[in-house]
């Protein structure tokens, strides 16, 4: 395919040259995957060739494209509008997504544009319709942009299901897949079934560095305060500032220092995933407008909008991730042609070390990664259960067809068979269900047994799991809306606490209806939000880096003065963590024994460590009373002193616990919930359901217990203990830890180490609670009745 | 004793930590709520095929209680199934298990909205809308003095949703006993209606005691 001529012009009279690989995309024969750093003309390079085929076509769906934020799908209808309007083509572009109109999403299914852009939910609601093969089966081209991001969940491989659906409802399609730099495209060619790669010019190299900072950074904590004024400095100086924080609580927090010390009013907003949709598209308002010079956000501004105007980039935090960072930096795009600027400012002295890390991961472009599991289980059952909302399938064909998706490209005839027995029965060793089968066997097809069930299976579509949310909202009639909680957050909460939304110091007020009430509560200490999502661990690269820059006290001229006087005390008194040596400490402090484990297999890894270390020394008698983990380390109070950490890193021991005793822990029974509810097993956003003046419906634990109880080998528990190696266990990075460092170095201290002390300032303790939550429970029973003139 | 003993309509009760009632003068155990067969209806209906465990699960625990009070009489205080049909499905071999509890004791039905029929004739004991003896014993709180189940009340302790007993001066709310259902917050209007101050006593490894909406009588 050559650029025809009247679209050179068109380029010509935009005063744009096209880039070499949006050529390249037009020449190319076959699926390809293009990567191409933030700016670079991305989304055109993939639409371009469906609008030059467009110029002849005969009507019916042409291009469907799919992207990971709704917001993305509207941004893309806009930029498309005017390429369209100049050249003067005669084509339809519309979106479906979870906020089109049921009107449009009816005509839609008879007479669908010429382009339509989509979310993977709603692609995945359009296959599950009997009208699938008619709307999708004449379509040429599929556009599937950010995959990098959709890679990196499940929906990516909801997504690859679905995928190989359409190629077997439209053979000749041809797959575009466009990604930001990622450290392994070969790997990403292989998740979308194969593709031809693609390299746009990265562009110049990011001026990155250090924010220089008056103060140093703090020995502990996560808020980065201390480098306010320097911030707001670097603001005043730029057009428009992106700042990057890791999570909803500190970008409330920091949001609210900034406002604090923000003498010349400088127009800031605060997004993240916990406000209300309005307030959100408030500020990206404001900010695609130029009315804004800076905005603090989360993961949630990660993706999607181009706002060409932002040419600074501060990370505060440390950025746990290199890939992320990259791909951050990138936002600080002004001009293509122009390198991003980025600051980044680590929290405490910890950071300061993996921000050093971290830059020189970014300069030599050694990007990190962990290689993809193989399609997880829970989404292809829920894929077979929406294949049979489509109409009856052949188990044989349904089985070749997603071996075509590239996560599911190794799976097993068993597996497969044991996820259509779920789909079918339940799969339990109980045979309970057989008269009431989900789905029946009839003349060699799987059918929906109840065809009405097909309503409930398509609203339980999507692998995104949120936590139960409440509303926030000001007390009075018609009270703001101000964002989100977390149900259990709110639990916590007793009339007159405080806690920080966006950006507002708020009392709580009592809960009504499901919606948490508030008030202006504007002078007072507030209560920290705890928004317990997902924790981002530091990447076991990023570890590695950390742990190689500190254990070579040779290289620690490149950290600054107090960060490398502190760690050669810490050579001195006890021993730097190096490769290939695990270090420990015990030492007394405040009349209890503390055990720091430098671990450096990030934080998820270390709770989990820390979860199961205490129980055998619960065992052995040495008294836990708690402990602390972070993406560094792990810390241990006890009564008595740990003297042979080996007998409690005891690889059989820490797989035994696993499995038996953490198996009843809420991290398991949280991962428990994620993968039942997108099998099906539990159905979510059930009308009616959460309804005020009803019963709540049960906890997704007594499932869990109830299983793990009668049907311990059910598919449910076996794909829950697979994602336990991972994610919020984290149980392989335990592993990796004790592999790479096959000696353990111990030492009995008299006294706190340099290293520990930042620990013991650190917030996030676990308490051991054994008896512990009874103990509590009771007295706080008991205090209640003793106030209400009770005995 | 990890029970919490309580005065209510002139007669000395027990609420004990599992969610289940004992009068012990006269060797009564009350339970509300089984839900029997919950999951078998809920598949019948095209809904989720949740593990088919519950029924057993619930009758382990009745049958602990029944070891552990030893009681002449034996009260399902309405919704002992899921619905009038749960009960006719209910396995042979759990027919036998309740048959098993109720031996040598009487077995009362007392009928719930979920369950206003005639109880399968594979089970033991008898149907009654409602039972009237010293005290008032039915499924829905209604006029005057009862004790009813039907609301699965639950309260927030330390963190913890906890199935509980309401105890107000007209009404007493057993909490749920089946293992797969769902609770409302005592703080609900619908149970605020009820029982305008009193006491809730949580469930779980003891039996706790807490003051709701105000002052309660000693």
């Amino acid at each position: 395919m050559i650029l025809p001529p009247d679209f050179q012009d068109w380029f010509a009279r935009q005063g744009w040259h096209p880039h070499p690989h949006q050529i390249a995309l037009l020449d190319a024969r076959g699926d390809t995957l293009l990567i191409a750093p933030t700016g670079g003309g991305k989304t055109l390079a993939g639409f371009l060739p469906s609008l030059v085929d467009l110029q002849s076509h005969q009507g019916g769906l042409h291009t469907l494209y799919v992207s990971p934020l709704k917001a993305l799908t509207a941004d893309i209808a806009r930029n498309l509008s005017r390429p369209v309007a100049d050249l003067g083509l005669k084509i339809r572009i519309e979106d479906r997504t979870g906020d089109t109109r049921a009107s449009q999403r009816a005509r839609q299914k008879v007479d669908p544009p010429d382009i339509l852009l989509t979310t993977p939910e709603s692609l995945a609601l359009m296959l599950s319709y009997e009208q699938a093969p008619k709307i999708f089966g004449g379509v040429k081209r599929i556009v599937l942009d950010e995959l990098h991001a959709l890679a990196e969940s499940k929906r990516g491989d909801q997504l690859m299901l679905c995928l190989a659906r359409l190629r077997s409802l439209a053979p000749d399609v041809t797959v575009t897949g466009l990604s930001a730099t990622v450290e392994d495209p070969q790997a990403l060619a292989y998740f979308m079934g194969g593709a031809h790669i693609i390299n746009a010019d990265p562009g110049p190299e990011p001026d990155i560095a250090m924010l220089a900072t008056e103060n140093p950074a703090p020995w502990a904590g996560g808020g980065g305060h201390y480098a306010i004024p320097e911030v707001l400095a670097e603001v005043k100086q730029a057009n428009t500032t992106i700042i990057f924080i890791n999570t909803r609580a500190q970008a409330e927090l920091f949001f609210q220092a900034l406002w604090a010390a923000n003498d010349d009013n400088l127009p800031i907003g605060l997004h993240h995933g916990s406000l209300s949709r309005e307030a959100r598209q408030r500020v990206e308002a404001a900010m695609a407008a130029g009315e804004l010079r800076a905005v603090v956000a989360t993961g949630s501004l990660d993706l999607g909008i181009d706002w060409g105007a932002v040419d600074l980039v501060i990370q505060v935090g440390a950025p746990k991730n290199i890939k992320r960072l990259v791909q951050r930096i990138g936002r600080a795009n002004h001009r293509y042609n122009a390198p991003s600027r980025a600051r980044i400012v680590p929290a405490n002295r910890f950071e300061v070390i993996e921000c050093v890390a971290a830059l020189e991961a970014v300069h030599e472009h050694d990007l990190d990664g962990v290689p993809r599991p193989p399609g997880p289980l829970d989404v292809l059952c829920q894929h077979i259960l929406l294949t049979a909302c489509a109409g009856p399938f052949d188990a044989d064909a349904l089985f070749q067809e997603v071996r075509r998706a590239g996560p599911y490209r190794a799976l097993s005839r068993a597996a497969f068979e044991d996820c259509l027995e779920f789909a079918a029965t339940g799969g339990y060793a109980l045979r309970a269900y057989d008269r009431w089968q989900r789905l029946m066997l009839r003349d060699g097809l799987w059918r929906l047994r109840d065809p009405r069930a097909t309503r409930d299976l398509r609203m339980n579509i999507g692998t995104i799991v949120e936590a139960e949310m409440l509303k926030v909202r000001l007390r009075g009639r018609g009270g703001t809306p101000l964002g989100e909680v977390e149900e259990a957050f709110a639990a916590s909460l007793e009339p007159g606490d405080t806690f920080l939304i966006g950006g507002q110091t708020v009392r709580y007020e009592g809960l009504r209806e499901m919606v948490v009430e508030v008030t202006k509560q504007p002078t007072r200490q507030p209560k920290i939000a705890v928004f317990s999502g997902v924790k981002m661990a530091t990447s076991t690269q990023l570890s590695h880096r950390l742990l190689d820059l500190i254990g070579d006290p040779g290289r620690h001229a490149v950290l600054p003065p107090d960060t490398s006087e502190w760690l050669a005390l810490q050579a001195q008194v006890s021993d730097l963590p190096r490769p290939g040596v695990l270090v420990s400490e015990s030492f007394p402090h405040m009349g209890r024994w503390h055990f720091a484990l430098y671990g450096f297999a990030g934080r998820n890894a270390l709770q989990t460590l820390g979860l199961l270390m205490t129980r055998m020394m619960e065992e052995a008698g040495l008294g836990p009373l708690g402990f602390l983990a972070t993406d560094y380390a792990l810390l241990i109070w006890s009564l008595d002193p740990v003297t042979d950490p080996a007998l409690l890193l005891d690889r059989a021991g820490l797989r035994a616990g696993l499995g038996d005793w953490l198996g009843g822990n809420a991290v398991m029974k949280r991962t428990f919930r994620n993968v039942a509810t997108i099998a099906g097993l539990i159905h979510r956003n059930l009308p009616g359901q959460r309804k005020t003046g009803r019963q709540a419906t049960f906890s997704s634990d007594i499932l869990y217990d109830t299983l793990r109880k009668y049907d311990p080998d059910h598919l449910m528990l076996r794909i829950t203990a697979d994602e336990a190696r991972r994610g919020l266990v984290d149980f392989d990075r335990i592993e990796e830890m004790l592999d790479r460092s096959p000696i353990h170095d111990h030492r009995m201290l008299d006294r706190v180490t340099p290293l520990a002390a930042p620990l013991l300032l650190e917030v996030g303790k676990v308490p051991i609670a054994g008896q512990g939550r009874e103990r509590l429970a009771a007295e706080q029973a008991a205090a209640l009745m003793a106030e209400a003139g009770l005995t | 004793m990890s029970s919490y003993d309580f005065d209510f309509g002139g007669q000395r009760l027990q609420a004990r930590p599992s969610g289940a009632l004992c009068w012990p003068t006269r060797r009564w155990l009350i339970v509300a709520d089984l839900h029997l067969g919950k999951s078998e209806r809920m598949a019948r209906r095209g809904g989720a095929l949740l593990p088919p465990y519950e029924t057993l699960e619930t009758l382990d625990r009745l049958q602990a209680e029944i070891v552990a009070t030893d009681p002449v009489t034996v009260v399902s205080l309405g919704d002992g199934f899921d619905d009038d049909a749960a009960g006719r499905g209910l396995p042979d071999a759990i027919c036998d298990k309740i048959r098993d509890m109720a031996l040598e004791r009487e077995w009362i039905w007392v009928n719930g909205n979920h369950d206003p029929g005639v109880v399968d004739s594979r089970l033991p004991g008898r149907n009654t809308p409602e039972l009237a003896d010293e005290l008032l014993f039915r499924h829905e709180a209604g006029q005057g003095l009862d004790i009813t189940g039907h609301y699965h009340p639950c309260i927030q302790l330390a963190g913890q949703r906890r199935r509980c007993f309401l105890i107000g001066e007209q009404h007493l709310i057993l909490p749920a006993f089946g293992a797969y259902t769902g609770g409302l917050s005592v703080d609900d209007p619908a149970l605020a209606r009820l029982v305008a101050s009193g006491i809730a006593v949580a469930c779980g490894a003891r039996a706790l005691p807490v003051p709701v909406r105000g002052r309660a009588k000693a």
